[in-house]
């Protein structure tokens, strides 16, 4: 496994390029959640009119979809950083070669780069809460979003350097996207209760870790806290570790011969 | 580019310190092999670098110079045998050799994300060296590869030879005592090539110990102490330049073009060792001056041309002249 502290340095190399690149490549990304919300909430919610049956009680369509939308947005930011950014420095830029030259190990790159996207996932969710707050629906335990993006954001990372180390080309990364990403986008509990799927696809829908990360969200956001939160948690706290170690065998097998 | 009819060479300079011989190995390979499934790139050899010296691995495309570099990096895995780079076993010491070292690999890893400084600043992070004095010797090597004036320039506007420079830069950022050199001037201009030698003799001369790879001879006499000849994976022959040129080839080379029947008689009743190239003709011996006048006085040749004998001589008698694209 090999991982050691010095990961942090990795951490601070992305921090210090994203903070030079912060208002061309920063801004877009951060925009698009709020799109959805302003296209979603007040374009489909308005369209939809009736509320929204929550957990025994009815809610808004915008009290529903907005968690839904930190959930996706958790997703996006933490696994398209290990997907395309971590790709291009890895495949193009050859920054993990030149990396693993000094005495950090590439156990500590691919520790650090996960970090990095998780700490985009926290950012990005703060971010999200921040602007969702005006809307008057958050519950004060929606702070809980907060801890757990950090949580959701390593397992998204991890998921995406994956995909990074065995995609051979960046235009191979259509399929992971296609195969599990729109599919959670469109299925995991983001933009409708998955109650309304049939239910084989309820099952398939609790196998998705969007899913789990949908549910927390909006229990924290919405205040309704109970025993079903650990396991969304023990979901992505199992989950986590064991694709961070299988992402780094699949890139010790594609990096080191 | 030795021997080439505009430009005479001669194997010059490095003298081998008396003592070279003796000094303590920092690098050891004792039957290192590595094979990339069925193809064995590197064939069981056995090396040494000593400490202060400069030594060359050299070779055709392919020949497992890289490799073996790779492997003393401790980025490569040893298939079978073993390297100890300062007396550690690069499988268990990963670490600890690679804060030693100083790699300039042969391709561009620099981060383009970053201005020329910050390459060197974001590189002392990985080794651990404080910021105010990775400052300060990052300015020092900007100075010492003449790069200073581009130290805000981002990495996509500089020159092929700037970039080198760079690397060269960003490997002695943890003043290693051994510097990997793989192919430092391949691709570059001559005024950066001979920027480059100049640096890596003043190097040599601060007690750097050096490995470098190359196909340039010249390079490899200019520099090296000690070259070790490496085909197919395998260790041809090693010594100094100048002996592997007085035991391999003649003192003297004549080059001759639009050779008759004639002249190729009056050779061999001379004894002298001729190599028929298909557009030129080799003489080899200890009496140039002697043959060079023979041939433009008597014979109507098209050219005809003396030079020492080289390493790229010694080169070629070793690994043919076959290409090696594959």
């Amino acid at each position: 496994m090999d991982v050691s502290w010095r990961a942090v340095q990795v951490w601070r190399r992305d921090f210090n390029v994203y903070r030079a690149t912060l208002w061309t490549n920063a801004i877009p990304p951060i925009f698009e959640p709020i799109l959805y919300l302003l296209a979603f909430g007040a374009g489909v919610g308005t369209l939809i009119g009736k509320p929204i049956p929550y957990a025994g009680r009815d809610v808004s369509y915008i009290a529903f979809i907005a968690p839904g939308l930190i959930a996706m947005t958790i997703m996006f930011w933490a696994f398209f950083e290990t997907l395309y950014s971590s790709f291009i420095r890895m495949y193009y830029q050859k920054t993990f070669d030149a990396i693993v030259a000094t005495p950090l190990s590439l156990g500590d790159v691919i520790a650090g780069e996960i970090l990095w996207a998780a700490t985009k996932a926290v950012g990005a969710s703060v971010l999200m809460l921040g602007v969702i707050s005006f809307f008057r629906i958050l519950e004060p335990t929606a702070v809980l979003v907060i801890p757990f993006a950090a949580l959701a954001g390593l397992f998204f990372a991890a998921l995406g350097m994956i995909f990074t180390a065995i995609c051979p080309t960046i235009d191979t990364f259509n399929l992971p996207i296609f195969l599990f990403i729109y599919p959670m986008f469109l299925f995991g509990g983001t933009f409708f209760p998955i109650d309304l799927l049939p239910p084989w696809a309820r099952i398939v829908a609790h196998t998705l870790p969007l899913t789990h990360v949908a549910g927390f969200v909006r229990a924290v956001c919405l205040g309704n806290l109970d025993a079903s939160l650990w396991i969304h948690v023990a979901y992505l706290a199992v989950g986590t570790p064991v694709l961070f170690i299988l992402s780094i065998v699949l890139m010790r097998r594609r990096l080191v011969h | 580019m030795t021997g080439s009819a505009t430009s005479p060479t001669r194997v010059a300079g490095a003298s081998v310190a008396p003592e070279a011989g003796t000094r303590p190995p920092i690098v050891e390979g004792k039957g290192l092999t590595k094979k990339f499934g069925e193809s064995v790139a590197v064939d069981g050899i056995d090396f040494l670098v000593r400490e202060g010296e400069c030594c060359g691995f050299l070779g055709p495309n392919g020949a497992g110079k890289t490799t073996t570099v790779r492997m003393i990096s401790c980025v490569s895995p040893v298939s079978a045998g073993e390297i100890r780079v300062f007396g550690m076993n690069v499988t268990q010491e990963p670490r600890k050799i690679k804060a030693l070292l100083g790699v300039c690999p042969q391709e561009d890893n620099l981060d383009p994300d970053f201005s020329v400084l910050n390459n060197l600043l974001v590189y002392a992070r990985y080794f651990g060296i404080p910021r105010r004095e990775a400052v300060g010797r990052a300015e020092e090597l900007l100075e010492f590869l003449q790069i200073k004036d581009r130290a805000a320039t981002k990495i996509r506007t500089l020159s092929g030879g700037m970039k080198r420079r760079l690397l060269i830069a960003r490997s002695l950022i943890n003043k290693p005592r051994l510097l990997l050199l793989d192919e430092p001037t391949t691709g570059l201009d001559p005024q950066a090539r001979h920027l480059i030698w100049q640096r890596v003799r003043a190097l040599k001369k601060l007690g750097t110990t050096i490995l470098l790879t190359t196909h340039y001879m010249e390079e490899a006499a200019q520099l090296c102490d000690r070259v070790v000849f490496i085909d197919n994976g395998k260790i041809l022959t090693e010594g100094s330049p100048e002996a592997l040129v007085r035991e391999n080839v003649t003192p003297d080379v004549v080059e001759i073009v639009g050779a008759g029947e004639d002249l190729l008689r009056e050779l061999a009743a001379m004894d002298v060792k001729v190599e028929m190239l298909p557009d030129r003709l080799y003489a080899y011996t200890d009496r140039g001056q002697e043959i060079h006048k023979l041939v433009t006085e008597r014979f109507p040749v098209e050219q005809c041309l003396l030079r020492r004998g080289t390493l790229e001589d010694v080169f070629l008698k070793l690994t043919g002249r076959e290409l090696r694209d594959h």
